[in-house]
């Protein structure tokens, strides 16, 4: 996984709340067997509407989304993240995410920074005024900010220290599990007997 | 202090806990299928490893297979490409898959309880939201994705951030003609979709101890569509009935040391839940959802409500987002809704004691002009048991489609999908815009009122059915 510190880019504006899986990619388009090729899929039924914020120039070259709270609701599929990472993206931003989709970008290398909800109207107000500016979204030091002198917006965001980690170090999740085996052997050792097996 | 069912759980199954990290949890039993493995096979193939726990891992394909010609292949091809996928990894890495035209082939969540996997006291994990499902019997079960599927196949476990634990508290109980599907809906209503999030929740109370297995499994499998991290319920003798003498349930000396160990995961007395929300079943009425989201719900004998009484402004401009999508204007009856379609089946309600009650209330009673039902069993075994007891006769006479097991229509990844603009009242969980087909409209109700609905053509519970005629059955 490719390591991430800090990214600065055109932000998106996403206006909308409870963008569930199902509105980032249906389901129609997840029968790839590849972790690419998943963009065309993107937020697929809002693309043919050309005022859709990706359809619109200053923001068509976007690498942050600013969305909505409940950003990620619903279905588990990691095809979410990647097609978010296929179109472009390298992060979002929202005040709630839903639970696996978080957890699902965590591992794929797309950061998903939870800010309070006056951070993300702040942010929406100021990209919808300053189109194609720059919004700077450091892991580092778990900030977003935009723009500069007495309009600059700097605040923190939350993520959990053990993903910031894996992120910043671009680490293999597995690798550190296996790194562990041991333990698990160990675990495996004194599992009751009676736990079902399917073969 | 006492422990929460689900933290005794949690700690039974702590592989590693350092401080700053999540806990490594060890997972019982891991369920793959076609559409979120293909990926997670190719990482272990790229980096050389192998499946840890073969038999502790189980296939089968459920979300893109068809539900008519069940003996010519796929005819969509990339939906073949992606099932025939599974089949090879299956087999490359020695996993046991139960593929299409095998008996025990069906939607995942209704194959593992079927087979007597799903036991209490476990870890259940699926690279699919609804295996909150399993909850029911007392296990902490919760969809990953695709890459926790690789994490899990290589090293069958996964590193987990403790959630908080809640507490839903149902009392009094269900009245006749509500059923579990009417309480999670409005539980979802009540707590919106985001309520649980971060949160394992243990449902509990008089009207969940009186709900039967499958009526459980329906509750818990509604629990990622309130952002649960995963519900449960806790084990007691219907579970044990539920799970004694199945294919892969314990017997003799290891059932006793089993039953055992599951009596000791209940609540303890003095347990601490972080949160506790409460909702009185006895005032539950059939629930429908009028929205774009599961918690955009209203008793059936409610109007469609009006975005501008909704405080919360986010929610308003939902509201408002949702009536247009869905086409329908404030205030008017949910009753006066016409449908279209109306899908029995899902992860939700397609198992037999769902089908049963379906066909009760079909029977002798015809599909309105304007609708299609059609039925789609949870699994092979469903459907030939719903066969064996003459089910599918009934539908078929009633002028409701029969057709094989299935995700089906809860997903449109076969070709069972809405068109744009057709309205349905579905059995399954979700509303999502498109979820059901590309500009598909979506009410999320229980088998009664999708029967009712279907006879009627318009949103209805089995109340609002004229008696069946006389001359019926002669």
């Amino acid at each position: 996984m490719e390591k991430i510190t800090t990214h600065s880019g055109v932000a998106a504006p996403l206006k909308r709340s409870n963008v569930d899986t199902d509105q980032i990619i249906p389901a129609v388009y997840l029968k790839r067997v590849t972790r690419s090729g998943f963009e065309d899929g993107l937020f697929a039924a809002w693309r043919n509407d050309p005022e859709f914020v990706l359809n619109q120039d200053a923001y068509r070259d976007a690498t942050i989304l600013i969305a909505g709270p409940d950003f990620g609701t619903g279905s588990s599929r990691e095809h979410a993240v990647w097609a978010l990472q296929n179109y472009g993206f390298k992060a979002v931003i929202s005040s709630r995410f839903g639970d696996i989709f978080r957890g699902n970008s965590g591992k794929s290398g797309l950061l998903a920074a939870e800010v309070d909800e006056k951070v993300v109207q702040a942010l929406w107000d100021f990209v919808e005024a300053n189109p194609g500016a720059p919004v700077t979204v450091d892991l580092e030091s778990r900030t977003v900010s935009a723009g500069e002198g007495v309009d600059r917006i700097e605040d923190s965001f939350s993520i959990d220290d053990y993903t910031r980690w894996r992120l910043l170090e671009g680490l293999d999740d597995v690798a550190i599990t296996l790194s562990h085996e041991d333990d698990i052997t160990a675990y495996e050792a004194k599992r009751p007997s009676f736990k079902p097996a399917t073969i | 202090m006492g422990k929460t069912m689900a933290e005794k759980i949690w700690d039974d199954h702590v592989v590693r806990s350092h401080a700053g990290e999540p806990d490594l949890l060890y997972i019982d039993l891991h369920l793959i299928h076609e559409v979120t493995s293909p990926q997670a096979f190719d990482g272990l193939r790229l980096s050389g490893r192998s499946v840890r726990r073969p038999d502790l891992t189980l296939a089968t394909e459920d979300h893109n297979i068809p539900t008519t010609d069940l003996d010519k292949p796929i005819a969509d091809i990339v939906s073949r490409t992606q099932v025939e996928t599974l089949r090879r990894n299956a087999e490359e890495f020695g996993v046991r898959l139960y593929p299409m035209g095998n008996l025990d082939q069906g939607i995942v969540h209704v194959v593992g309880p079927q087979l007597g996997l799903t036991q209490p006291g476990m870890t259940v994990v699926c690279g699919d939201s609804h295996t909150s499902t399993h909850g029911a019997f007392g296990s902490i079960a919760f969809g990953i994705g695709t890459s926790e599927v690789e994490h899990v196949l290589a090293t069958q476990s996964l590193s987990q951030a403790k959630p908080k634990m809640m507490a839903v508290e149902v009392t009094g109980a269900l009245q006749p003609g509500t059923t579990a599907k009417d309480l999670i809906l409005a539980l979802i209503a009540q707590e919106t979709t985001g309520g649980g999030q971060g949160y394992i929740v243990e449902y509990r109370g008089e009207a969940i101890e009186a709900l039967t297995m499958e009526e459980r499994m329906t509750v818990c499998n509604m629990s990622i569509e309130w952002g649960a991290k995963a519900g449960l319920i806790a084990p007691d003798e219907t579970t044990f009935e539920f799970v004694k003498g199945r294919q892969h349930a314990p017997t003799g000396a290891e059932w006793d040391a089993a039953v055992q160990y599951w009596k000791s995961l209940v609540t303890d007395d003095d347990a601490h839940f972080d949160k506790v929300v409460t909702i009185d079943a006895s005032t539950i009425t059939p629930f429908v959802t009028w929205g774009t989201n599961p918690g955009q719900g209203v008793p059936l004998s409610a109007s469609v409500p009006d975005p501008a009484t909704i405080e919360d402004a986010n929610e308003r401009v939902a509201a408002e987002r949702a009536l247009e999508y869905m086409g329908l204007t404030a205030g008017t009856p949910m009753r006066d809704i016409d449908v279209d379609t109306v899908f029995i089946g899902s992860c939700t309600n397609g198992r037999i004691s769902d089908l049963r009650r379906a066909a009760e209330l079909i029977e002798g009673r015809k599909v309105a002009d304007n609708t299609r039902i059609l039925v789609v069993p949870g699994s092979v075994r469903v459907r030939l048991q719903a066969e064996e007891e003459g089910l599918d006769v009934i539908f078929k006479e009633a002028g409701a489609e029969w057709r094989g097991a299935g995700c089906s229509m809860c997903l449109g990844m076969n070709p069972d999908t809405l068109v744009p603009g057709e309205r349905s009242a579905s059995t399954s969980n979700r509303n999502f815009e498109g979820r059901q087909g590309k500009g598909g409209r979506t009410h999320l109700v229980s088998p009664d009122v999708a029967v009712a609905t279907g006879v009627l053509g318009h949103l209805a519970s089995p109340a609002d059915l004229p008696p069946v005629p006389a001359t019926a059955g002669v």
